[in-house]
């Protein structure tokens, strides 16, 4: 008996503890927050943490701690992560815990592991097998959990595991899994795209879906595939037009209102899928008034959530084909945002309006005075975006007061918006409290153009501009230095050594006395010092002793640089023979060949040296970092701002490395080229676009002040409301007349990206658009004999301020511009050959034949001789207008992709100067073509060879053909186009055996299921011919049920396939030396037999 | 997408983290070289930031607010909203709806609310991982995955019924925390106070 007693007795504290354990445990995460919420300092907080992850350690590595235990001591561990303590030997029991445990704790697990472990983290793979297991499970709430982790956490490589049955999941008969199964596979898509491609059909499914949040999710998806490629998704623009009608008219049930509003999250989607259908479409768009009006109308109850759909239904009206009376409702709808007192409504109006004055500039107009008082709102957040707004609208006229505005705020960097600067002084003063209130936050890339800007201006044009600067600087110097930003100094302390010797009343002394004081000063950094020594370097000589003293002074001087600086800086004023060699006053012949190296090289190589690869094509090399190399600065600096008299600016100081002044400037002229055009916010003059609002539109600058007081409900006219409106006036002036053009030309509108970038050849998309935009704008404001932009202007004074910031030849006549340009190019292509890149144009030939225009499938009769056995593509249009026709056609060269443009006069006139120039974005590869002459009714033929060296999807190809009907009558007309990798495929012609090594050899490899193609009698051989047709591949060897097919990136990387029939699919494994090149081929073969 | 969604105090002090996309420091983009430890660091970092950026936004600016220098620039927002202590913050990219998201995070707390009767700044505490799991069947993986409110709810109790049907001690934690309530906790208010629970009228936001 006592023996049972004594048992029971024993075994009471362990029941007691089953029983309250939770709250036992609760009882250690409760202690261990109120003792946080207790402390009173970080190091207290740190030591209460540090004893607490020593307890979850002894804790978690316990054998007798239970499952339910190991749930609370994760929420511990989860705190202090939260907190910012490592507690990463938790994860792999938050693996185990999901691994092993019942539902509950698999949920803890789940979660740690998803909050613990980013995308990367190895342990990941120690979950796969249980997410596959999980995914299977006959729970829902597991197979939720195993989704959910699938979303949040899976990298791209571990995706094939569970594909499949996520994919399978896509029909469960619950809605819940399949919403997040849909949701699971566009995390997927937007990680890697290749391996969902083929499930495409499934999504269309999903969007049937009849449950609603299932298709809701799909939306997702969609919206994502038809910003990438609208083209393909037209055709389910009913299918969204009726999705939206339903919703409006509240078909969907209850449960989906918020706030009386259906589903209004559903709608801000499909909303914004319409517009990018709708965009430049005008069939699609007219699908769409119908819905949208109804939107419109519909979101009138005045909640937040309303709001929000409005904004959308703004932008879609903006964004599709215009349709006037959408228009007026839309802009009135703007109105109501701007002028809504609640502040969030303001800020998305304010937005709405920056979207929309690219199209309509005068809606600005009518918003001017709440605009106003944006600018000076306490908010952050709604000065930027007006300022955003207001760097759209500038122009000519009101530069000088948003640039006062901008400085204020000097997030901003106004330099690109310097390009309507009325004059030099300005400018320069401008700049000057640029660098002096922005220092050293401002980007690199502001200092160094605004030094481009002034090294390159020619030689008489520029130095008024020049000599302002020195003389200002030299005021600023003489001043109070020490608060100066460092990049100030550097630009002050490059231009006084450069330009300094142009200010003939200066006296040299005191500009070394000014350089040599700010050197003494400590707050200089060894950087600023650098440049100044150069700038010293490079004052000329005869004041050897001031010269001497310093370099005394700075050879005892703990900074290697800095000493060896002032060594050379004795030497070359010690030696005035040297000194002349060394800095030659006019650029010398460079020779960009390095011949002088041969000598060297031969040795070298005799030597047993490797031979010089060019950069690209050292990819397996590219494991080695070089980073550190390039950016040694200081290094770099001191040894070639000597040699080289350029800005030693870091861009400039490699491309100096590579010896060519001449190619130098030429290369930088081409960036600042569209950046310093006079041609901003200039409106544009074409004949084409409807006037669509023309009678309101007709507001003309005088009238301004009175529209303002028209729409404003003003109190009394206070003084400090008129100075508003005078700020108003001077802000909004010069819009009038771009209201009356800017809607005209809605889709030729400039993109926003494009102004924002300093280079416009590097903003990818939109350089084609800009081009013309500004070209036929420069164009327009010739023509314009009443010109309004420079109506307050004297006569003279735009042509020569501008021209001085304006380094493209195109403001002068137009036959200048096509030779100037064409010289330019000739160049510009030199200097890609010498530098590489990944696609060269390699021969641009014109050949023109006398032959009439013809229908576009003859036109391949008018290819060289040479080039006509090859194998082409069919002929496609590219762009017509009424003098030009072109057409394009891709030629396969085994080591090369030619592109042949044929050009057509339509005209019975001959067209004379046409140019053509193309450029791909990538690569900002460009080159020119002049013809004299085009006869009437002939077509010339002009072809480019182009290199791929690295794989990309699409490339885009953009170009422009400008020509003079009559002389001094430039028209310009851009076309585009794409070409995809699949043109650069080169069939691989290879023996078995050869297949065989080389498979051996190759590093990189992908492997992937595709679907076979079953119609006929032997389903791999017409897999693999659909394939062979479709991207020139070559099938070495079929055997069996597998096949062995090869190609190659032109001449260059080889791809070798092997395919293998798995069950009802191909499965297909690629390898190849370049890591990106398989990624890219699975992508078109999918497409290829999903084609077929 | 959603990048993070931050809940933290009116000290700053967190309540709830979840990042959907994990920031790397930015001098170390070298994947290779950036270990667990470093990122964690870089979350934490914007975490701090963001606090900073947040609260010194008075009540009468607006609730958006371009993404600090450690998230990246003007692709970047923070859609924030304040109540009584607490701050929601939801961080996201250029693709998301402004107005949408801030009535996401209405959404999300007035489900709160429902699941924990009245929520406070205490029950996020000493639930975490239950605002976890209601958090999950709102936003997955970045993507919003579900804004009907009752369906949330439905999904939450599924859950919490087989949290019950494992036994009766659910209840213990929950009197834990009860007793924690009553507890004399100085610097924390009781009620996060989302004002128009109930109420269509929104005459709860601040906007």
């Amino acid at each position: 008996m006592s023996d049972v007693v004594e048992k029971t007795l024993t075994a009471l504290p362990g029941l007691f503890e089953s029983q309250t354990g939770a709250a036992k445990i609760t009882n250690r995460l409760r202690q261990l927050i109120k003792s946080i919420t207790e402390l009173t300092s970080k190091h207290e907080e740190e030591n209460l943490i540090k004893r607490e992850l020593s307890a979850i350690k002894e804790q978690v590595s316990s054998p007798n701690t239970t499952m339910k235990q190991m749930r609370e001591i994760m929420v511990r561990a989860m705190y202090c992560e939260m907190l910012g303590y490592d507690a990463s030997f938790t994860y792999i029991h938050a693996i185990k815990l999901a691994q092993q445990g019942g539902v509950l704790e698999k949920r803890v697990g789940y979660l740690a592991v998803s909050l613990f472990l980013n995308e990367g983290h190895e342990l990941l793979l120690l979950l796969v097998n249980t997410v596959l297991k999980d995914l299977q499970s006959t729970n829902l709430i597991e197979v939720c959990m195993a989704l959910t982790v699938v979303a949040q956490v899976f990298p791209k490589d571990m995706i094939p595991a569970v594909l499949p049955l996520v994919e399978d999941k896509l029909s469960h008969p619950k809605e819940i899994i399949r919403r997040k199964a849909v949701l699971a596979l566009y995390k997927f898509y937007l990680i890697a795209p290749n391996q969902v491609q083929h499930i495409h059909a499934k999504f269309c499914k999903a969007l049937s879906d009849k449950d609603p949040g299932v298709m809701a999710s799909s939306l997702h998806i969609y919206l994502q595939l038809i910003r990438e490629s609208p083209d393909s998704y037209k055709d389910l623009t009913g299918s969204f037009v009726t999705i939206l009608k339903q919703v409006l008219g509240g078909k969907l049930p209850v449960d989906f209102n918020y706030h009386s509003v259906p589903a209004p999250w559903l709608q801000i989607q499909l909303l914004r899928i319409l517009s990018l259908l709708g965009k430049e479409d005008q069939s699609t768009s007219e699908l769409m008034y119908e819905v949208l009006d109804e939107s419109l109308r519909r979101a009138e109850m005045n909640h937040n959530i309303t709001y929000a759909i409005l904004y959308e239904c703004v932008k879609a009206v903006y964004t599709i084909h215009p349709k006037a009376e959408l228009l007026e409702k839309a802009a009135r709808c703007i109105g109501n945002f701007v002028l809504s007192p609640k502040i969030n409504l303001k800020y998305l109006g304010l937005k709405a309006l920056t979207y929309v004055v690219q199209h309509d500039a005068k809606l600005a107009l009518q918003h001017q005075m709440t605009i106003i008082e944006c600018l000076d709102h306490s908010d952050f957040t709604i000065k930027r975006e007006t300022l955003e707004l207001l760097f759209r609208i500038t122009n000519a006229q009101n530069v000088t007061v948003i640039v006062e505005k901008m400085l204020d705020f000097l997030c901003y960097v106004p330099i690109k918006t310097l390009t309507f600067a009325p004059d030099n002084s300005w400018f320069i003063q401008t700049m000057n409290d640029v660098f002096s209130i922005g220092g050293d936050l401002l980007q690199q890339d502001v200092p160094n153009n605004f030094l481009r800007l002034l090294a390159e201006g020619k030689p008489e044009e520029d130095d008024q501009l020049r000599l302002y600067a020195v003389e200002s600087y030299l005021t600023v110097l003489k001043g109070h230095t020490s608060h100066l930003p460092q990049c100030f100094l550097q630009v002050m302390s490059w231009v006084l050594g450069e330009y300094a010797h142009l200010q003939e009343s200066v006296d040299r002394r005191e500009v070394i006395r000014l350089l040599t004081q700010l050197l003494d000063q400590r707050s200089v950094s060894s950087e600023t010092r650098v440049w100044i020594l150069s700038a010293l370097t490079k004052i000329p000589e005869g004041q050897t002793d001031l010269i001497l003293d310093l370099a005394e002074s700075l050879s005892s001087s703990q900074d290697t640089v800095l000493r060896q600086q002032a060594q050379e800086l004795r030497h070359l004023s010690q030696d005035s023979q040297l000194r002349e060699w060394v800095l030659v006053e006019n650029s010398c012949a460079v020779d960009s060949s390095l011949s002088f190296l041969d000598g060297f090289v031969s040795e070298a190589l005799a030597a047993g040296a490797a031979p010089y690869k060019p950069p690209h094509q050292r990819q397996e090399e590219l494991s080695l970092n070089l980073e550190p190399y390039s950016f040694s600065l200081p290094v770099s600096l001191s040894s070639c701002s000597i040699t080289d008299r350029q800005s030693p600016t870091l861009l400039s100081v490699s491309s100096g490395l590579s010896g060519n002044s001449a190619e130098l400037s030429t290369l930088i002229l081409e960036g600042v080229k569209r950046v310093w055009g006079k041609d901003g916010y200039l409106p544009q003059k074409e004949a084409t676009a409807p006037p669509v609002d023309e009678p309101s539109a007709a507001v003309q600058p005088a009238s301004q002040q009175e529209a303002a007081e028209r729409i404003e409900p003003r109190p009394e006219p206070s003084t400090q409301n008129q100075d508003k409106q005078q700020l108003a006036s001077s802000l909004f002036v010069g819009l009038g007349v771009g209201s009356s053009v800017s809607l005209l030309g809605k889709s030729e509108a400039p993109p926003p990206r494009f102004r924002k970038k300093p280079r416009p050849h590097e903003s990818s998309s939109s350089s084609g658009t800009s081009k013309r935009s500004s070209d036929s704008s420069s164009h327009s404001s010739r023509n314009t004999t009443d010109s309004f932009l420079y109506g307050s202007f004297p006569e003279e004074e735009p042509a020569t301020s501008i021209s001085t910031f304006d380094h493209t030849p195109k403001s002068t006549t137009a036959n200048g511009l096509s030779q100037n340009k064409d010289t330019k190019e000739d160049r510009h292509a030199n200097t890609s050959q010498i530098l590489g890149g990944d696609m060269v144009i390699v021969r641009p030939s014109t050949i023109q034949d006398k032959h009439p225009p013809s229908v576009s499938s003859d036109l391949t009769a008018l290819l060289p001789a040479d080039l006509k056995d090859l194998p082409h593509s069919d002929v496609i249009s590219l762009t017509s207008d009424p003098s030009l026709s072109l057409s394009s056609c891709r030629l396969f060269r085994d080591e090369a992709l030619l592109l042949v443009i044929f050009i057509s006069n339509c005209t019975e006139t001959v067209i004379k100067d046409v140019a053509v120039q193309l450029t791909c974005e990538e690569l900002k590869v460009c080159t020119g073509n002049v013809m004299d002459c085009l006869e009437a009714r002939s077509t010339s033929v002009c072809h480019y060879a182009l290199l791929m060296d690295d794989p990309h999807t699409n490339v885009s190809l953009t170009g422009t053909v400008s020509y003079q009907t009559q002389p001094g009558h430039t028209n310009t007309l851009p076309f585009s186009g794409t070409l995809s990798t699949a043109d650069f495929i080169r069939p691989l012609v290879v023996t078995t055996e050869e297949y065989g090594k080389l498979w051996l050899s190759l590093s990189h490899d992908v492997k992937q299921n595709l679907k076979l193609l079953t119609d006929a009698g032997d389903p791999l051989r017409t897999t693999l011919n659909a394939l062979k047709d479709a991207l020139q591949l070559h099938v070495v060897d079929i055997i069996g049920s597998e096949g062995i097919v090869a190609c190659r990136l032109l001449s260059g990387a080889p791809c070798l396939l092997h395919c293998r029939v798995n069950g009802a699919a191909l499965a297909m494994w690629l390898r190849s030396p370049h890591p990106a090149l398989p990624d890219f081929i699975l992508y078109h073969c999918q497409r290829a037999l999903a084609h077929h | 997408m959603i990048k993070a969604i931050l809940i933290f105090n009116n000290h700053g002090k967190p309540r709830l983290i979840r990042f959907y996309q994990y920031f790397l420091n930015m001098q170390l983009q070298i994947k290779h070289l950036c270990t667990n430890k470093m990122a964690e660091d870089m979350q934490q970092q914007i975490i701090r930031e963001t606090f900073h950026l947040v609260s010194k936004r008075d009540d009468n600016v607006c609730n958006f607010l371009e993404g600090g220098s450690l998230i990246g620039g003007s692709d970047y927002k923070l859609i924030y909203r304040h109540y009584a202590t607490l701050y929601f913050v939801f961080c996201v990219d250029s693709s998301e709806s402004e107005l949408g998201i801030l009535d996401l995070i209405q959404v999300f707390v007035e489900t709160l609310d429902k699941c924990f009767e009245n929520v406070c700044e205490l029950d996020l505490i000493f639930h975490m991982d239950k605002v976890h799991y209601i958090l999950q069947e709102v936003v997955m993986g970045g993507m919003v995955l579900e804004t009907n409110m009752n369906e949330i709810v439905a999904q939450v109790e599924l859950q919490n019924r087989m949290e019950k049907s494992e036994g009766g001690l659910s209840g213990a934690p929950a009197r834990a925390v009860s007793a924690v309530k009553n507890m004399n906790l100085p610097e924390i208010p009781r009620n996060i106070n989302i004002g128009d629970i109930n109420i269509k009228v929104p005459s709860l936001s601040p906007f």
